[in-house]
């Protein structure tokens, strides 16, 4: 049985349709990734699975549980993590609370330990721990969402563009994480406008198109897809 | 002609210029007047700090309250005087009983305490049910919708008191141990002072730990800064903001009892409101949303009451300026809004947050 089955969901911003029946779904274990272009509902997506949004039609299901009614908070509770849309660090705190609000939900005893093993991901957050994260680079405050993410011990980990606005060097870096996280056997939905590199390290790709679920196939087939190429590979 | 002018010159910042020079003029001749004078010897300089420090301590936990509100939902919860009043008016009660059975005096330190604990549940449950009743169905709708309920609130708490206790003033009795004075060389310092001070100033240490040590704290100030990404984090938001205005109640709350050690007299329905906007001048003055900003803005303001009359006002040939405390809070109020508004450790108001 998949993870998180999503089926025909439709989200509105007030009167605006934004999925329109979206449906796809995620197997344990799979990187999956959501690409299309700007306004076609990939974070949308995101939002309604994590509960920021509700859809007004179709269900979600997450380990056989409906979980389109269900409010963010109680989510990550039951594994599912979200690393948002422009990172989202609280500026204000340090590094070392951000992680803290990641384990927020978790009473168990292993926090410190996954503590030590996100400084152990990231080397650099570590010297850093005592800094606000305000003061932290692009790239910086892209690995502190990540790791604070990680930090509830998630299932599913959904991804909101975790390239956006970093420079092309530090692109690669995200992705080598992403996949070593994937490794670690968490699943992984990643949503992505650098197609390029999310069909690199994803099993099966959905392509979104004004709301809506144009094309589905294996991620090696999607990189050959003629559509996919000219569209988002910007290859003639 | 005159052309040249019309791209440059400004009435408001004419008038802002010349009101700035009017009042460091006022402040520095009546200041060199009274002190040339040498009318207020250095013993009754010190009491008067000691008692500005005092009333300036009472005046920061009440604003801690608007504070904490107003970091969270960027509101100002103008009903929070009578949360002050509501614990404040309620314990009277506790103290004459406690004063009647001897209590009071056998066990001043316990007896205080105990009072202290009622009036913060009282205020803390009022403030938590006027989140929940008066200001949670209109999260989200513009802010003024908010702040004209927070007035209707604040007149509904006033009235719903006069109708449980009376329209009667009440007093809260004295305690033995707090009488008397403490003697330094020359100097001497009524006890009730210090204790007001080192009481406020140990439930301000405490917030402070709480806020900034806590996970509930960390909570808060993750919820503050952005509640999206903290709903994504796993916390309850709404259960964080019912928190922080309990926090706020309970520090309004002991506020009531300290001060009624501090002034017996004056207990009765309308006695929040003073001091509530009192409070709110020194929240503006401090850097509204802004923790230590509060607390410094209570004790700038107790000082600046207690002294700048006699101070300033006096040296200017004022009569009565004493009378004139009041004068003095709301003209900084009004100061702070014209040449700081961002208070004394606020940053500058920012798109988001203006």
């Amino acid at each position: 049985m998949a993870l998180l089955q999503v089926n025909e969901i439709h989200t509105y911003y007030g009167n605006i349709h934004a999925l329109k029946g979206v449906s796809f779904e995620v197997d344990s274990g799979e990187i999956i990734a959501l690409i299309g272009s700007n306004g076609a509902g990939k974070t949308t997506t995101l939002r309604t699975i994590s509960g920021l949004m509700a859809p007004r039609e179709g269900s979600i299901l997450y380990d056989g549980e409906d979980i389109s009614a269900s409010r963010a908070y109680t989510l990550v509770a039951k594994g599912i993590s979200m690393v948002p849309e422009g990172r989202g660090v609280f500026a204000k705190l340090t590094v070392e609370e951000n992680l803290d609000m990641g384990a927020y939900t978790r009473r168990d005893g292993g926090i410190k330990a996954d503590l030590a093993s996100a400084y152990e991901l990231f080397p650099r957050l570590e010297e850093r721990k005592k800094q606000v994260a305000g003061t932290l680079s692009g790239g910086e405050q892209q690995m502190l969402a990540i790791a604070r993410a990680l930090m509830a011990r998630p299932r599913l980990l959904l991804l909101d563009e975790p390239s956006m606005g970093l420079a092309p060097v530090l692109v690669d870096g995200v992705f080598d994480t992403v996949q070593r996280i994937a490794n670690e056997g968490v699943t992984i939905l990643l949503v992505e406008q650098n197609a390029h590199m999310a069909l690199q390290i994803a099993d099966r790709g959905y392509v979104l198109q004004s709301g809506e679920v144009a094309i589905s196939d294996t991620a090696a087939n999607l990189r050959v897809n003629e559509t996919v190429q000219r569209t988002y590979l910007g290859i003639d | 002609m005159f052309k040249w002018r019309t791209d440059e010159f400004s009435w408001v910042d004419f008038t802002i210029d010349v009101l700035r020079v009017v009042i460091v003029l006022g402040v520095v001749i009546g200041a060199w007047n009274t002190l040339s004078s040498g009318r207020i010897s250095f013993a009754q300089w010190v009491n008067l700090f000691a008692a500005g420090l005092s009333q300036g301590s009472i005046y920061a936990l009440i604003a801690l309250g608007y504070t904490l509100v107003y970091g969270i939902l960027l509101m100002i919860n103008f009903a929070h005087g009578e949360v002050f009043m509501a614990g404040a008016f309620s314990t009277v009660f506790l103290a004459e009983a406690l004063n009647r059975t001897g209590f009071l005096n056998a066990q001043p330190l316990l007896a205080i305490l105990l009072m202290i604990a009622f009036a913060g549940l009282v205020s803390m449950s009022v403030a938590i049910l006027l989140e929940r009743i008066a200001y949670r169905p209109l999260r989200g709708s513009p802010r003024l919708v908010p702040l004209i309920t927070a007035i209707g609130a604040s007149f509904f708490l006033q009235y719903t008191f006069r109708g449980l206790y009376g329209s009667g003033f009440k007093a809260y009795p004295g305690v033995n141990a707090l009488q008397g004075v403490i003697k330094i060389g020359g100097i001497s310092i009524p006890v009730v002072q210090v204790f007001v001070f080192c009481a406020a100033l140990f439930l301000m240490l405490c917030l402070y730990w709480l806020v900034e040590r806590t996970r509930i704290g960390k909570a808060m100030r993750a919820v503050s800064e952005n509640k999206e990404v903290a709903r994504l984090m796993g916390i309850d938001i709404d259960w964080v903001i019912m928190f922080t205005f309990g926090i706020g109640g309970f520090l309004a709350g002991s506020a009531g009892v300290i001060n009624g050690l501090f002034r017996p007299q004056g207990v009765n329905f309308y006695m929040g409101f003073i001091p509530g906007i009192k409070a709110f001048t020194a929240a503006v003055l401090g850097g509204i949303g802004n923790i230590p900003g509060a607390m410094l803005g209570g004790l700038f303001l107790g000082l600046i009451e207690a002294i700048g009359p006699n101070l300033v006002l006096a040296g200017l040939g004022i009569p009565g300026a004493n009378q004139l405390k009041d004068v003095i809070a709301f003209t900084m109020l009004v100061l702070v809004l014209i040449f700081r508004p961002q208070g004394i450790l606020g940053e500058r108001l920012s798109e988001t947050k203006a």
